[in-house]
């Protein structure tokens, strides 16, 4: 497994703590920050990989960053922490984008993100988690995770342990029939600890989702299946740390975040087939530049 | 009247029952995790003694698997208990992705295997997940022979801190397992010297190879029978002994030839010592309508068929 990176853990632990510590209002500002550094990043890993899925990875990041910054509670050190938060990406073909956040955080040096699925790297094209920490389990293939973070869940909730559950699907995701199985499970047993975002992007790798296989009304059908439903603008951090609290109801919360694919680059922005395109040299560049973080 | 036809049978799933309810007893980190199989799976005195326990996630295998290797993240030691078929059918992709690639520590018990469920026909067989399984890295398989190996079986699995397969048996037989028998990881069990043949069985046709050895003893062949519980990882040295020193080697197992036992051992005796095998199993097909022990003898998986391809292989057929 991939060593820890001590200096970035410092500041990881540092800005983190003041984005909880202080007024939400004023948090926004350090995650955007982060946010647009950690999109630089996905966009130099892709450029250099020749591969990758760079348009969900520009609409998720918002999401892992405030989870990461906002939300759960890990130790990049002791990535097996037994209290620990748990954090699931399922959609995982979006690991370019987890891989730069975990490095942000100090979880491994951001060195190695210059390996992303280079011969022999630990950051294969799907998150593994014997290699790389704060993976919880091995995602890519779709509709793994979910379930997965529901046996968490559950997992805690026998213990009567404090730790929560956080795992991200795509939308187009949501098609495998698996995720419903999981929904019922979730709500059957009252896991209330247990938080699904969606990263809806309302694009799929070939279309659209509706054109695919419709999806909505999606608050209805998560409602329907016993959860409490949180809809936001999942570019907006302010909204989805408030999205992202825990559950008063009783029972497990989905957000649903209403996001742009290729966010952040205007010509990727909400095109299809940004889905795993790799942009060239020039298009790097204007990436980058729209990229440039807000300081 | 033939040996077995005079000796106890036994079903399996009692023993499978009796035992993880012990185990559960000292280590609160098991739990059983069920698709409303709590029945078929022999649960009911597991979930009278430890209610709060035993997950039932309903008819749901991905969910079951998946849930499953969640639970072991958060330090439990899981007991998926379902129908074979649908546990392996169903859930491949959830055995291959959350439980063996992510190295989770999940036991996997596929109840009613092979053809137990006789009459309901091929969508009830499992006969294809040695193959299945076999092909997955990191997933060890195990085919207990009989109630104390089942019984072994699971004490190994609670304690290996690796994912596993373990096949349950349903198919009433005698018990085959000396009391003494030890059960590692990757060890077969000599149950019968000999040095003419050698007979590799697994799960019901371990006292079907018995008893043919019995029977060609009187014809005044020597027959060794080895049972190999773990088919992954294979006793490949029991295997090539076997095949440097007996004229020929049978397998036998209750499932398709295509990938399980028999695919196993002739992959070992190819590349490190050829010797004439026959394979016995399901050959290819989908099994017609009839109860357990007339699909067995259908397909040669009897005393008889053993006995026969012994004769065959030393060219007395």
């Amino acid at each position: 497994m991939l060593p820890a990176d001590p200096p970035r853990l410092t500041e990881y632990r540092e800005v983190s703590g003041r984005i909880r510590a202080g007024r939400p209002e004023d948090a926004v500002a350090e995650l955007e920050r982060v946010s647009a550094d950690v999109r630089r990043s996905i966009v130099r890993m892709i450029s250099r990989a020749g591969l990758g899925h760079i348009g969900g990875d520009l609409s998720v990041t918002d999401i892992l960053v405030a989870c990461f910054y906002g939300v759960l509670s890990v130790d990049p050190e002791r990535p097996r922490w037994e209290g620990r938060d748990r954090f699931v990406l399922s959609k995982g073909h979006c690991a370019a984008a987890l891989y730069s956040t975990l490095a942000h955080c100090g979880f491994f040096p951001t060195a190695e993100l210059e390996t992303f699925m280079a011969p022999l790297s630990a950051l294969n094209g799907h998150p593994n988690k014997i290699k790389v920490p704060g993976v919880e389990t091995n995602t890519g293939a779709l509709g793994h995770g979910f379930p997965v973070a529901t046996g968490c869940a559950l997992g805690a909730e026998l213990d009567g342990a404090p730790w929560r559950t956080v795992v991200v699907l795509g939308d187009g995701e949501l098609q495998e029939g698996s995720n419903w199985e999981a929904a019922m499970t979730a709500s059957h047993y009252g896991l209330s600890s247990l938080t699904a975002v969606i990263d809806r992007n309302r694009l799929q790798q070939g279309a659209g989702t509706e054109e695919t296989k419709t999806l909505e009304p999606l608050a209805d059908k998560w409602r329907s299946f016993g959860w409490e439903v949180r809809e936001v603008d999942g570019h907006d951090h302010l909204a989805l740390l408030g999205a992202l609290e825990r559950s008063t109801s009783g029972k497990p919360v989905v957000v649903i975040a209403n996001t742009i694919k290729g966010k952040g680059v205007s010509f990727m922005e909400d095109r299809v087939e940004w889905h795993h395109k790799v942009p060239d040299a020039e298009q790097v560049e204007a990436a980058l530049a729209e990229l440039e973080p807000v300081r | 009247m033939t040996v077995t036809d005079r000796r106890p049978v036994f079903d399996s799933r009692q023993a499978f029952a009796e035992e993880l309810i012990a185990l559960a007893r000292t280590d609160e980190r098991i739990v059983a995790v069920c698709n409303d199989s709590v029945g078929s799976s022999n649960l009911v005195g597991f979930r009278r003694e430890f209610p709060r326990r035993l997950v039932n996630v309903g008819i749901a295998e991905q969910d079951l698997v998946g849930v499953a290797a969640g639970l072991a993240n958060a330090g439990k030691i899981p007991f998926v208990c379902a129908a074979a078929p649908f546990l392996t059918g169903r859930a491949l992709e959830q055995i291959k992705a959350d439980v063996a690639y992510s190295e989770t520590h999940v036991v996997l018990c596929g109840q009613s295997p092979g053809m137990a469920y006789g009459e309901l026909g091929p969508t009830h067989h499992s006969i294809e997940d040695l193959s299945w399984t076999r092909a997955v890295a990191g997933l060890d398989v195990v085919v207990p022979a009989d109630p104390a190996q089942t019984r072994a079986a699971v004490r190994w699995a609670a304690a290996s801190g690796r994912p596993s397969y373990l096949r349950i048996p349903r198919f009433k037989v005698p018990g085959v397992t000396p009391d003494d028998a030890p059960f590692e990881r990757g060890r077969s069990v000599p149950l019968r010297d000999g040095d003419d043949v050698t007979v590799i069985a697994v799960g019901s046709l371990v006292s079907r190879a018995l008893e043919a050895a019995e029977r060609l003893q009187g014809e005044g062949l020597s027959v060794r029978v080895i049972n190999m519980p773990f088919l992954s990882p294979l006793d490949e040295e029991a295997v090539v002994a076997a095949a440097r020193e007996t004229r020929g080697i049978v397998t036998a197992e209750e499932a398709t030839v295509s990938g399980g036992l028999g695919a196993a051992v002739a992959s070992v005796v190819v590349t490190r010592h050829p010797c004439p095998m026959r394979i016995l199993g399901v050959p290819g097909v989908f099994a017609p309508t009839g109860d357990t022990s007339f699909l067995l003898d259908h397909f040669g998986l009897s005393a008889d068929g053993v006995a026969t391809a012994v004769r065959e292989l030393l060219g007395h057929g």
